[in-house]
């Protein structure tokens, strides 16, 4: 049987109408300037941070000082706050999100999983400051007394829970990063367990599995690739995540262990002193921290992207 | 001979998704040890009929089944009964070779197993090998049972599958288009199979070739439109059908 010519038919660019022409060309320009943007950014970022490496070399990253009065700037505590505080934060919201994907895309009726999925959204849209003031004026309280109270009474053994009781602190910045992230890795596991052919549940059904022993062989083994990109892609998040955990973590660079201290990361430091940087130093500092963070958040995000798109495709492939 | 026995009974069988009825009111026996085909049009039902009697339908979000399906006189849709044991009584084979995904060989027949709790090595490898030789695929795989069982080719798929069905010793086996993704040659050593398997199960299968419904079934069972509109004995059906809109289906004037 002769296929219709529907796309041998179709017309080359060049033989379409000339307002047409000018469009596509208008719009190359422009996704042209977000590339040449970005490539200005890279430039401008790497150009201001040269005077600070120049000075403290590659000790700047493994120096725990960050001393403006006498200009010794090193960024490990604000890699080790960061780092810290996303890891928490993941190891926190991964189980929660896996579930509430789990439950939205499997188990919950239909009437039940349009508002909570609607609900899931709009959590994402909250504006950042917003967490943070429910962070600073909620959250932190509740985690002085009784949280913080109860761990410093019984456990301040643990070299994490030592120290004076504050509330604000990198346990406090945790959760709040735990809560904001969550959107994000669920929204996403949803979509990965969206991309397994029902065949493949069924296949595990149909020899005698139940509804758990399904969702755990067929949703979370076939997954596990993608579940793990939700999961970079949270931490992508939780790493640049500037304004809630600048409000909630204390902002003092510590290398210490104890989740009750101030901390300080790579974002909230520049939050926090970029406008106030009075000597060249300190401002070329601040700026290699973010050429770092840039690089880490670069490096982490693509992953996740990989990681994701491969699973989705493995699926789509069948 | 011994006298033909019910295995499976079938009566007054609805499905709906949502709303709409996709099969109306089919009864129809399945004897033991016996193949029973289910031939019609494209559409009319077949793979709906045979998720039935697993149970498999009610996954589907929004359907659901009205009447009876008797199982060694159960009735698998009693509010008591459980969805999961009746799959492993009951086996389904797919259109499409499905192993699981990212296992091997071996632990795709012996999940069913380990669902069942068994964890003993020796018990597991015993039952992995008779599965694996009753499909008529030990000799195939017996070297390279750690490789992934989405390595073998789309024949050795399917076998693999019937083997991981057989695993559980099912009563029935259900299969949908089992043959219809494979070559001439695999299609041809699944109906071997499933000739010799019916000495120990009986098998529903739904097929698009009228040879391979003459070729390898005892009873067929002809649908259209969600109707049952004959059930016979194969030969009869084939040579000698009662109803005209099965003679004009097998003779191919529609559908
Ligand atoms: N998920 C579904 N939702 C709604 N209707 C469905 C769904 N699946 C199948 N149907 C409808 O149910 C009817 C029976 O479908 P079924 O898949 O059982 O047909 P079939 O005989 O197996 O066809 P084929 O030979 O093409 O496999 C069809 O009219 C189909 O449109
Ligand atoms: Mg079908």
């Amino acid at each position: 049987m002769p296929l219709p010519k529907l796309f041998n038919s179709y017309p080359k660019i060049k033989e379409i109408h000339i307002s047409d022409r000018l469009f596509f060309h208008i719009l190359q320009i422009l996704a042209l300037l977000v590339l040449a943007a970005f490539a200005a950014l890279v430039l401008l970022i790497f150009l201001e941070s040269i005077p600070a490496l120049k000075k403290f070399g590659v000790s700047f990253f493994f120096n725990p000082e960050w001393d403006s009065w006498k200009e010794d700037f090193g960024a490990l505590a604000m890699v080790w706050g960061t780092f810290i505080s996303s890891i928490l934060a993941l190891l926190i919201a991964v189980p929660i999100s896996i579930g509430v994907a789990l439950f939205l895309n499997e188990l919950a009726p239909v009437w039940l999983a349009k508002p909570l999925n609607f609900c899931l959204e709009m959590l994402a849209a909250i504006p950042s400051i917003v967490y943070g003031l429910w962070g600073l004026f909620v959250l932190a309280p509740i985690i002085r007394s009784p949280i913080q109270e109860f761990l410093g009474k019984y456990f301040s053994f643990l070299p994490f829970f030592k120290g004076p009781q504050y509330g604000i602190g990198m346990m406090s910045a945790a959760v709040v990063l735990a809560i904001m992230i969550i959107p994000t890795i669920s929204s996403i596991c949803k979509e990965v367990f969206r991309s397994i052919p029902s065949s493949h549940k069924e296949a595990v059904l149909g020899i005698g599995a139940t509804k758990w022993e399904m969702l755990k062989t067929a949703v979370l083994t076939g997954g596990r690739a993608g579940i793990i990109g939700a999961c970079i892609m949270g931490l992508g998040r939780a790493l640049g995540e500037t304004m809630a955990v600048t409000m909630v973590i204390g902002n003092k660079p510590s290398l210490s262990l104890s989740l009750f201290e101030p901390a300080q990361t790579m974002a909230s430091i520049l939050a926090n002193q970029y406008a106030e940087a009075d000597s060249a130093l300190h401002l070329s500092s601040l700026t290699a921290v973010a050429l770092a963070l840039f690089i880490i958040s670069l490096i982490v995000n693509s992953s996740s992207f990989i990681l994701v798109w491969n699973t989705q495709k493995k699926f789509s492939r069948g | 001979m011994k006298t033909d026995t019910v295995l499976l009974q079938i009566k007054n069988l609805k499905a709906y998704f949502s709303s709409t009825l996709v099969l109306k009111d089919i009864s129809l026996d399945v004897s033991t040890n016996k193949v029973v085909a289910l031939i019609g049009p494209s559409g009319c039902g077949k793979s709906t009929f045979i998720r039935c009697l697993n149970r498999m339908h009610e996954e589907t979000p929004e359907a659901h089944v009205q009447g009876e399906v008797i199982l060694n006189k159960q009735n698998i849709y009693a509010p008591s009964a459980d969805p999961v044991l009746i799959r492993r009584k009951v086996g389904m084979v797919f259109q499409k070779p499905n192993p699981f995904p990212g296992m091997s060989i071996f632990d795709n027949v012996a999940l069913g197993l380990r669902l069942l709790g068994i964890r003993k090595r020796s018990v597991l490898e015993e039952k992995v090998h008779s599965s694996l030789v009753q499909a008529a695929l030990w000799n195939e795989v017996k070297n390279i049972l750690k490789r992934p069982g989405t390595s073998l080719s789309g024949g050795q798929q399917q076998r693999l599958c019937i083997a991981r069905t057989l695993a559980t010793t099912p009563s029935v086996i259900l299969m949908d288009e089992p043959t219809s993704a494979l070559d001439p040659v695999s299609t041809m050593r699944i109906e071997e199979l499933i000739r010799h398997l019916v000495q120990t199960v009986t098998v529903v299968i739904v097929t698009h070739n009228m040879q391979q419904a003459s070729r390898i079934s005892d009873n067929t069972a002809f649908l259209l439109n969600g109707e049952l509109v004959e059930y016979e004995k194969t030969s009869r059906l084939f040579t000698n059908p009662s109803d005209p809109r099965t003679e004009q289906y097998i003779t191919g004037r529609f559908g």
